[in-house]
């Protein structure tokens, strides 16, 4: 498997890449002066070492730019500060130990830049400038760092805050009964589109905060009677959906063409399905007993010739999923009373 | 094997990623093979790897509902362009091995990928 090599090798890259895609693509959006240090400390050329010394201490910097009437001609760090103090040399000028060719970013490009001369010259700080040259701020490291994770940080927030009101929604709202109502309209034989529809309900009771399990399930039997509206009906149907904070309540409604034979339809194997949709991986007869297996309750009304009505239950409070999450006792408990529920099932079946 | 990640997994299949952004990183707690969808969500467990020789939009949202981590197409099929659409919509990770189901699924198997099949009796 030749191309199948080079792709994986391909993927394996982009996977490095996945890891500091969301920081890569920050340092583009940053701009400098979105992290720079404003209040910039400025030497002069004829300040001596000695005040230097003094200006490094009182405001606790590594080093400084240093300015003539406004314009930068070098900077002076703390590596130049040390060699003037080895040669006993504090009383020399700022110009004589500053390096005098200064790299500069500017303010309006991205954090990007910096890190990149950051990388090539091994310097501790680059002086901002603005379009015209003149000196706005200064740039280290840690500026970057800190305006990167702080901006990742609000993005992280927004999308926890956007994750929380909907989680609270049911709290928010004070009412005698609240309730929220999803419906979709479902096409007949819309095979490419089938699924949208549980695929949004899925998604909005996760939104929600509903347990992943519970939203496996709604998702699972909104899919299979979504799929029957797709397959067996003259002119499509619709799925409503109401969510309680105690229950979430389905329902899949059509006009025709109606079932015939209910019991017989729910019987595990027994389909009516066409081989094209067999073909599809569906009508094996398998979806009302699917469904029959995901919910609390399932009632299946049918008048040939006017149309068929799913209604499903899922009940929450004192519903399983809370018990499933407490001790191991009660789960063996729950455990047997599945088994319990579920031979019952089996024994009103068809089989 | 305790632990088998998506990346280890294509490479016991020499498979051949057809989504984007797939994080290789994914663990896959089990497999499932099935042809027909509504096995799929009867029995699946969540976390589960599907292998499958069908290739229309339909196993994507099979595999969405019941939470599979990704999609193996068997025998070397190519997927549709509207499956493969879904897919990167979704972010299902979709899979294309050259060998059929039953070498796929053993081989696996044999790594130490457990089935995550479950029976009947018990509910999804």
């Amino acid at each position: 498997m030749k191309s199948g090599k080079t792709r994986r090798e391909r993927v394996i890259t982009d996977e490095v890449a996945g890891y500091i895609t969301r920081v890569e693509e920050l340092s583009y959006e940053v701009k400098v002066q979105d992290v720079m240090t404003r209040d910039v400390k400025v030497a002069t050329p004829d300040m001596r070492m000695v005040e230097v010394l003094e200006l490094f201490r009182e405001f606790r910097i590594s080093g400084a730019p240093v300015a003539s009437k406004g314009e930068l001609v070098g900077i002076i760090s703390i590596e130049d500060l040390i060699r003037a103090l080895r040669g006993g040399d504090m009383a020399a000028p700022v110009s004589e130990y500053m390096s005098s060719s200064v790299i500069t970013v500017k303010a309006f490009h991205p954090v990007v830049e910096a890190l990149k001369v950051f990388t090539q010259t091994r310097v501790g700080r680059l002086p901002v400038v603005d379009e015209f040259g003149k000196l706005v701020g200064i740039i280290t490291k840690g500026d970057i760092t800190r305006g990167l994770l702080r901006a990742l940080q609000s993005t992280y927030q927004e999308e926890e805050l956007r994750r929380y009101r909907a989680s609270h929604l049911f709290d928010d709202i004070v009412s005698d009964r609240t309730s929220l109502i999803l419906r979709y309209t479902v096409k007949a034989r819309d095979f490419v589109r089938g699924g949208r529809a549980s695929s949004s309900i899925k998604r909005a009771l996760l939104r929600l905060g509903a347990h992943p399990q519970i939203a496996r399930r709604c998702g699972i039997a909104v899919y299979e009677a979504e799929m029957n509206l797709i397959i067996h009906t003259t002119n499509g149907g619709t799925i409503r959906v109401e969510i309680e904070p105690h229950q979430i309540y389905m329902e899949a409604v059509d006009d025709g063409p109606g079932i015939e034979n209910v019991d017989l339809a729910m019987q595990p194997g027994y389909s009516t399905a066409p081989e094209e949709i067999r073909e599809l991986g569906f009508g094996a007869g398998m979806g009302l007993r699917n469904i029959q297996r995901c919910v609390d309750e399932l009632s299946l009304e049918s008048t040939p010739g006017v149309g068929t009505r799913l209604k499903m239950h899922i009940y929450l409070s004192e519903g399983r999923e809370q018990l499933r999450e407490r001790g191991d006792e009660i789960k063996s408990m729950t455990r047997q009373e599945m088994k319990q529920r579920s031979s019952r099932d089996d024994s009103s079946g068809d089989h | 094997m305790l632990l088998m990640r998506l990346l280890e997994l294509i490479k016991l299949i020499d498979g051949e990623v057809l989504t984007e952004d797939v994080e290789m990183d994914s663990e896959v707690d089990g497999g499932c093979g099935a042809d027909l969808m509504s096995d799929v969500l009867a029995s699946v467990q969540p976390g589960a790897i599907l292998l499958t020789g069908l290739c229309n939009p339909q196993v994507v949202r099979t595999a969405q509902m019941a939470d599979v981590t990704a999609i193996v197409f068997v025998r070397g099929k190519q997927p549709p362009e509207e499956t493969i659409a879904l897919a990167n919509q979704e972010g299902v990770p979709l899979i294309s091995t050259p060998y059929g189901m039953f070498e796929a699924c053993g081989r696996l198997y044999q790594a130490g990928l457990p089935s995550s099949e479950m029976p009947m009796s018990e509910k999804p």
